[in-house]
């Protein structure tokens, strides 16, 4: 069996270089998959993209030099690269840690993006929060303009690119890439009815390359050292390696990266360093709010696209949200079903009535206020806003929902049965 | 139309405007330049107006996107904003105490603003910041991990630099 631990590529300067000195990413390499871009075809670069296999990290895992083909094939002359910094995902912080420690990454990510489909103008939407990485990233993109790293005629070739920051102002769902591109144009952030997709109809109608953060960061490696070098990473569904955010009941929080199909065991007591002194694992939230609840004996399951997939999990953004003994999954359930319904955009009648019809079962749930009808209620409610709703916010509501109470339904049953637990009740005291 | 915005501060608003074309994709950076320039931390009925007038919107387009976004308030804020995160990483590592500390070192509830509109208290979906659970960021500062018994000596750094 491979030995997994830290394998940092996207991380390999966060920490080590000054993150507003442009000098500190050139010294170790940077703009050099730019450089080793602009000598081959863009269709060379797009194909380079689809060998290595790269899979976007925004969540839903699809193949990035797809994407880029169909931008790159299609019609429409005026083409954007947008990248959706709009990091909200509960237990998600991976992509303000490139954009703070490393953000000239990320730039050169874009470039050869633009390059590769032949767009002139990118976009880079961070969410309103991440005042530091709106800063950083300003400075770098200035400094890569001063050197000829975007601009007319990039480094002597006739490619022009330019990127532009813009801050989001607080909305979960604008990290689905429709409803940001909605909110890009001045507009609430609603999801747009899909198709047509933004590789044909995106920011302002015209054919768009919509990436994360962490998908982009992996582009300079890839066309610097190879699609046959990335696939030496990871595993043959899901290759190269993966940021994990650790958070919640563990002895060391943070932000780790690994090959793509390191255990979940490895992640939580190797890197992580297992749950606090005197405490037992619970269960882990894995993939964010919109993940799934695993429970201790799944441990062994390896954190990519398609082994979580076969067990009904889904990798998303790839948090990990560890939980103790001192947790009970009621109340944490509880948080994720508000954060929900306070997040549902509206648009949709599934989602915004949904949610909230979830908040007041919880409620139910939480004081001990019925049988076990509720909790058929409970997966009543998600199996509609799976088929029904608009965009990905409502139809993976279901995911927690339905893993929480499968694999904790003693938790759910012991409340209904004798009413509010300590955590519970500490927990209900709070509005807002 | 020039005549009804030409109340509070309109030479500073016009400085600020001319710098954004007159696109709609440019809603979102122009009300954060008016909130930031306004000295109560909010958009005021004349600041809608300012930005529908120069990007050619009406006005209701401009209030339908305020009201979407959290960051941006219709109502005056304190000079400092405190948002504090309730997602579940934060729910679980105490964000409901430190919640309750702040309300009570205030004296106000979530989305107040203390008398001496000094602080607002908001309480926000997702800062961001799980691996410093439970949370906060105070303007643009962020803190963590931050226990019940620490809200005092942090808002008293606030206060301070007031006096």
């Amino acid at each position: 069996m491979k030995a997994f631990a830290e394998r940092k590529i996207l991380l390999s300067n966060v920490g080590l270089i000054d993150p507003e000195r442009i000098d500190d990413y050139l010294e170790r390499g940077g703009y050099g998959g730019l450089r080793a871009a602009l000598e081959r075809t863009p269709a060379d670069v797009v194909e380079e993209l689809k060998e290595s296999g790269l899979r976007g990290r925004g969540g839903a895992g699809f193949p990035t030099g797809i994407k880029w083909e169909f931008v790159l094939k299609s019609r429409g002359k005026t083409r954007y690269v947008v990248c959706n910094a709009d990091e909200g995902e509960p237990g998600t912080f991976k992509d303000r840690v490139l954009m703070e420690g490393d953000p000239h990454r990320l730039i050169e990510g874009m470039a050869i993006c633009g390059y590769a489909v032949g767009a002139r103008r990118g976009f880079i939407y961070v969410r309103g929060e991440y005042a530091l990485s709106i800063r950083r990233l300003e400075r770098a993109i200035s400094q890569a303009r001063e050197r000829g790293f975007l601009g007319r005629g990039i480094l002597g070739s006739d490619f022009s690119f330019d990127i532009e920051v813009r801050a989001g102002a607080g909305a979960y769902v604008c990290g689905e890439e429709t409803a940001l591109l909605e909110s890009m144009e001045g507009k609430r952030g609603w999801p747009r009815i899909r198709p047509p997709f933004p590789a044909d109809h995106g920011f302002r109608g015209r054919p768009t390359v919509v990436n994360n953060v962490e998908t982009l960061a992996n582009v300079p490696e890839i066309v610097r050292r190879g699609a046959a070098w990335y696939r030496t990473l990871g595993t043959a569904d899901s290759p190269g390696t993966k940021l994990y955010p650790l958070s919640g009941a563990l002895t060391r929080t943070g932000l780790v990266e690994a090959e793509m199909g390191i255990p979940l065991r490895t992640l939580i007591f190797d890197l992580g360093g297992g749950p606090p002194e005197g405490r037992e694992l619970k269960g882990v939230l894995v993939g964010g709010a919109a993940g799934a609840f695993l429970a201790p004996d799944e441990l062994d399951i390896p954190m990519d696209f398609g082994s979580l997939r076969r067990i009904g999990a889904i990798l998303g953004s790839g948090a990990v949200l560890a939980f103790d003994d001192t947790a009970c999954v009621v109340d944490l359930l509880g948080s994720v079903l508000s954060f929900f319904a306070h997040e549902s955009c509206g648009q949709c009648t599934p989602c915004r009535v949904g949610t909230a019809v979830l908040v007041d079962l919880l409620a139910r749930v939480r004081s001990g206020n019925g049988d076990a009808s509720v909790l058929d209620a409970m997966r009543r409610v998600t199996e509609v806003m799976e088929v029904a709703s608009l965009c990905p916010l409502g139809q993976s509501v279901g995911l927690p929902v339905g893993t929480a109470l499968e694999k904790f339904r003693g938790e759910f049953e012991s409340h209904l049965k004798r009413g509010p637990c300590p955590r519970c009740e500490a927990a209900t005291e709070v509005h807002a | 139309m020039e005549g009804r915005i030409a109340m509070e501060h309109r030479p500073k608003r016009w400085e600020i405007l001319r710098r954004f074309p007159r696109r709609r994709d440019q809603l979102l950076p122009v009300l954060h330049a008016l909130q930031r320039a306004n000295p109560r931390n909010y958009l005021s009925p004349d600041d809608l107006r300012a930005a529908a007038e120069h990007l050619r919107l009406p006005l209701a387009a401009v209030y339908d996107a305020v009201t979407f976004y959290s960051m941006f308030s219709l109502v005056p804020r304190g000079r400092h904003i405190i948002r504090v995160c309730r997602s579940p990483t934060c729910h679980l590592l105490g964000a409901t105490p430190l919640i309750g500390a702040l309300e009570r070192e205030l004296g106000i509830r979530a989305g107040e603003t203390t008398p001496d509109g000094l602080f607002t208290l908001e309480v926000v979906s997702c800062l961001g910041l799980c691996d410093r659970a439970p949370a906060l960021m105070i303007d643009e500062e962020p803190f963590g991990p931050l226990s019940p018994g620490d809200v005092g000596a942090l808002l008293a750094r606030y206060r301070e630099v007031v006096r």
